[in-house]
């Protein structure tokens, strides 16, 4: 066991295992401050659809042979966003089901195109690393890393700035748009916001797992706690504790990053759930 | 100039209209109930008079410096508020969003206004709680601490009383009276219990294949009451 920390503290000192711990933690926070929001507002699935469309976006991307994906995944992510959580309200397909017929659809295109026109020899592997997620957030550039961190300085501080607006939004949309509240506004820049933190976090737990890091913490937050706002920072010190823990414990065994960080995280749940249930039936 | 009035209005969504020919004037003061057999478009007025909903025709005028967004609104619980974890505070300042434009946070005054309302809805020993752990009489005393944050004059109530026991049920419209009496606020409320609408309403709306609008003396005497009443009688 002795020698594992010697390799961690090692593995800690190169640049890459940083870069990974640095934009590990900046994804989680984002991807649990929304999580609340969609939880509640019965949207979880999202997070898991528009992975997937991103996903196929990438695979449109790498067949294009462009060599800067982020641009192309993220305007094509976003868009899918807005047209599901605009479909969410009122429409003949019900939000559920354009959800799961667009995650459904994209993904299937996505992973026919990389097979066909793909030139790398090892397609079964380029195809599990991005649903996966195994090994790009261990071969981040400097961009990158830039980038993850001003986008995630974005989503954090529209977090702060129209928190009290995407609380009443989802409280009540009926209400907050009684009283003069542009919910449609609001419900645009949630759907953009949630897409920006699923390229983001696409690096990180690859695109077939995103969703654990959006609903995990909070459901295992609103186990416990009573608050809106107590939830809300729960459950980002609960996602940045299973983010972090995650990739140190993928490092030092060597298992794949994404699937160790949502193991963590199931974890995390079932200890919330056990504190939610005893401290429920004491009162 | 009444404080709001709607004149020939057409009522519907998706292009199908609900009900159509509705005429009427609420003054300040006021306390008039909307009554119906369900789906007469109840609820739809509602949404209309709050601008959830486009008219299909007709047209409804504020007055007495009454803005469209200063309407408080006491809607119908949803799915969604039955788990939310939220505290009675944050729910009650979420009525003061129309007051904050873009302002990102709320201010003094706001807090201000939150606190005294929950005073007035007698629920100060409830603001830290969870709004999911409360009975549903007091989450309807939080609700409408709300709604009262959003405006001084008029109250649109939708079905206050919906699955509450008789006792709460009385308190419950003994608040709204007060509301009204004491504090002079215009309150619209929709309701099934026609009961409690002749007792508490000096105006009545009734929503069908006729609308009726008038007093309440004058609905208790006409045609759509009688048939309402008798309706209601055979049940």
């Amino acid at each position: 066991m002795i020698d594992k920390f010697e390799k961690l503290s090692l593995y800690l000192q190169f640049s890459f295992v940083q870069y990974a711990l640095i934009v590990g933690v900046l994804i989680a926070i984002c991807s649990s401050l929304l999580g609340v929001t969609l939880v509640l507002k019965r949207f979880s699935f999202i997070g898991d659809g528009l992975s997937h469309v991103a996903f196929g976006a990438m695979a449109i991307a790498a067949v294009v042979g462009l060599t800067n994906d982020m641009p192309l995944i993220l305007a094509v992510t976003t868009a899918s966003a807005i047209l599901l959580l605009r479909t969410g309200q009122n429409t003949k397909i019900k939000g559920d089901a354009a959800v799961a017929m667009i995650s459904v659809g994209a993904l299937a295109i996505g992973y026919l195109l990389m097979n066909v026109f793909s030139k790398s020899s090892n397609v079964s592997g380029d195809v599990c690393s991005t649903l996966f997620g195994s090994v790009s957030i261990l071969t981040l550039t400097v961009t990158e890393v830039w980038l993850s961190v001003i986008l995630s300085a974005v989503v954090f501080i529209v977090f702060i700035l129209f928190y009290n607006k995407i609380f009443s939004v989802t409280f009540d949309e009926n209400f907050a748009k009684a009283t003069g509240v542009k919910t449609g506004l609001y419900n645009l820049l949630i759907a953009v916001v949630i897409a920006v933190i699923i390229v983001l976090a696409m690096n990180l737990v690859g695109s077939l797992l995103i969703s654990a890091l959006v609903i995990f913490p909070a459901l295992s937050a609103m186990r416990v706690f009573k608050s809106f706002r107590a939830v809300t920072v729960c459950s980002a010190v609960f996602s940045v504790f299973a983010a972090g823990l995650g990739i140190l414990i993928a490092i030092m065994f060597g298992t794949p990053v994404g699937s160790t960080i949502v193991g963590t995280d199931i974890v995390g749940f079932l200890i919330f759930f056990l504190i939610g249930t005893f401290t429920k039936s004491k009162a | 100039m009444a404080l709001l009035t709607c004149r020939d209005l057409s009522l519907g969504y998706d292009g199908r209209v609900i009900a159509h020919g509705i005429n009427f004037s609420v003054e300040s003061g006021d306390y008039l109930c909307v009554v119906g057999e369900n789906g007469s478009g109840k609820s739809t007025l509602m949404k209309t008079i709050l601008g959830l909903l486009p008219p299909i025709g007709g047209e409804i005028v504020t007055g007495d410096g009454l803005k469209h967004t200063e309407i408080g609104y006491l809607p119908q619980q949803t799915e969604v508020q039955k788990d939310f974890p939220a505290s009675v505070w944050e729910i009650v300042l979420s009525g003061c969003g129309n007051r904050m434009g873009s302002r990102p946070f709320y201010n003094k005054e706001d807090k201000e206004r939150a606190r005294s309302n929950i005073e007035r809805m007698r629920i100060s020993h409830l603001v830290k709680r969870c709004y999911r752990e409360l009975s549903g009489g007091q989450q309807q005393r939080v609700l409408l601490a709300r709604a009262l944050c959003a405006t001084t004059k008029l109250l649109v109530l939708d079905e206050p009383v919906a699955g509450l026991d008789p006792v709460v049920t009385a308190e419950m419209y003994e608040l709204i009276d007060e509301l009204n009496k004491k504090d002079g606020i215009t309150v619209i409320m929709i309701s099934h219990d026609i009961a409690a609408a002749l007792k508490y309403a000096d105006h009545i709306l009734h929503v069908s294949g006729n609308v009726f609008f008038g007093t309440t003396e004058e609905y208790k005497n006409s045609g759509e009451a009688l048939a309402f009443l008798k309706g209601g009688e055979n049940k």
